[in-house]
């Protein structure tokens, strides 16, 4: 069961366990500092694919693997899996999954599906029909360019503001059954965000576009939970890089609410700022999925973290919306994650 | 969280870095103006071989299209075009590898609808309203040769 509080946070009654994660990247994020924690790394970035719609498939598809295998169950467990990506009609997922022959769903929420699939995994988790849900997601550089912006050999130069799509991806496996484990990371909360418009529209600048949402979705939770910042080890945001990360603290700081001393964004961590040329940081579903599903949660089982706000971050814009001249619109979700003693 | 459009925009004049002009200036000048003289030096290397003047600037275009796809398919031009800025957009090179780079990019999509169909999505703009303006430049020519 689940109760809804406040302003939509949904607090579940009995935790929902992450038994097992997965990540995938490729030579970008393999030389960057999440190297050591990346599960399985392609210095080949089409992955062995004829096409980057393809290769971003196989990311997928690599990601639910490698998380199967290591939980130890088969395709067969999972009660279904869901998937997202940033491509037109997400068929970057639909590729990925189609010959599992499991239940589908697929999920549209620009960078923060990672968030939106834990989100709505589970929700589906507190209904005891059900046992193991698979939540994915993955973006590709290539795939990204061409759709978004350029091809990729056309010769234009990135505004400092801009993002560096991941190619790369994670895959969750989420349970409402800890079998036998002793100790594990959980899914206390959730937060499901409102769209967010303060009218940027530079498509080059998205960490602005996605910062009021974040700000909005910490700051009712904390209202919804009386809880304050320092109750977490880690405010850990989707991918809102370098600029949207400082405008996210400038927000809070008018409401009061300090996160300078416990907070980081996915899109800071995945590549290192100032070797790497990827301007105000990484982005894309990929970077908030294969951020978790390395260093985040693999630090989480170690006990270096232990109570965490996971917020994906997603800039709700299209080719067309940007051509015809609208603001770009933030979606953020909020998930709570912590590492909790399970009595079997 | 009362937050005015307006007084977001300022937050975010303050939080985003602007482009490092010193730097994006200097490499358009140095490799702008290298491409410049290379079609100047090519020009002359022409007209030595006895060709006139006419031909051997047309033959210099031709050349520097041909080392803007030869680089574009070797994926050199956009490392080049990262520092240069519009130092190698503006010159032709920049138009032959704006036509060459959606050919090369959208080949999966087939030969019709995606090298054909797309080839222009770039330069197509340049193309209809570089020919419209000359129309036009065309007529207020011949207005003012009547008069």
């Amino acid at each position: 069961m689940s109760n809804k509080i406040g302003n939509g946070t949904i607090i579940f009654d009995n935790p929902i366990y992450i038994i097992s994660y997965a990540s995938v990247g490729s030579k970008k994020e393999g030389d960057g500092p999440l190297a050591g924690y990346i599960d399985f790394i392609c210095d080949d970035t089409t992955f062995g694919e004829k096409t980057w719609e393809k290769s971003e498939s196989r990311i997928q598809k690599h990601a639910v693997e490698k998380s199967l295998l290591k939980a130890d169950i088969s395709v067969r467990d999972i009660d279904f899996i869901i998937a997202g990506d940033l491509l037109n009609q997400c068929i970057g997922s639909t590729y990925g999954s189609k010959d599992m022959d499991i239940p589908f769903i697929g999920l549209y929420g620009a960078c923060s599906t990672m968030a939106e699939s834990l989100a709505i995994g589970s929700v589906f988790l507190t209904n005891d029909s059900f046992e193991n849900i698979c939540c994915v997601t993955s973006s590709h550089f290539c795939s990204a360019e061409r759709q978004f912006r350029f091809p990729l050999e056309y010769g234009g130069q990135r505004t400092p503001t801009s993002q560096w799509t991941v190619t790369g991806g994670g895959s969750v496996i989420l349970s409402n059954n800890p079998k036998d484990i002793e100790e594990g990371i959980v899914i206390k909360a959730i937060k499901i965000g409102k769209i967010k418009d303060l009218g940027i529209k530079d498509a080059n600048n998205m960490g602005a576009a996605m910062a009021p949402s974040a700000a909005y979705t910490i700051k009712e939770y904390l209202d919804d939970t009386l809880t304050k910042p320092s109750d977490y080890d880690l405010i850990l945001t989707g991918d809102l890089g370098e600029v949207g990360s400082g405008l996210l603290k400038k927000l809070l700081e008018r409401e009061n609410i300090d996160i300078s001393k416990n907070h980081n964004d996915c899109g800071l961590m995945v590549y290192d700022l100032d070797k790497q040329d990827v301007n105000a940081g990484g982005s894309g579903c990929g970077c908030s999925a294969i951020t978790l599903t390395s260093y985040i949660l693999k630090k989480m089982e170690e006990g270096v973290y232990k109570n965490i706000l996971f917020v994906g971050t997603g800039a709700l814009l299209s080719t067309t919306s940007i051509q015809q001249g609208d603001t770009i619109p933030g979606i953020s979700h909020l998930i709570h994650i912590s590492k909790s003693n399970i009595v079997v | 969280m009362n937050l005015t459009n307006k007084e977001y925009e300022e937050l975010n004049k303050k939080a985003s870095k602007p482009t490092k002009h010193f730097g994006t200036l200097t490499g358009a000048f140095l490799i702008g103006g290298g491409i410049c003289s290379l079609g100047e030096l090519l020009a002359h290397v022409y007209m030595n071989y006895g060709m006139v003047m006419k031909d051997a600037y047309m033959l210099v275009s031709i050349t520097l299209i041909f080392i803007s796809s030869l680089l574009t398919g070797l994926k050199l031009y956009d490392s080049i075009a990262k520092y240069a800025g519009a130092g190698s957009l503006v010159p032709i090179t920049g138009f032959a590898n704006a036509i060459v780079s959606p050919a090369l990019e959208y080949k999966s999509e087939g030969y019709i609808m995606g090298i054909g169909g797309k080839m222009f999505t770039i330069a197509g703009p340049v193309i209809v309203y570089g020919i419209s303006v000359s129309v036009l430049y065309g007529l207020i020519l011949f207005i003012f040769q009547s008069i």
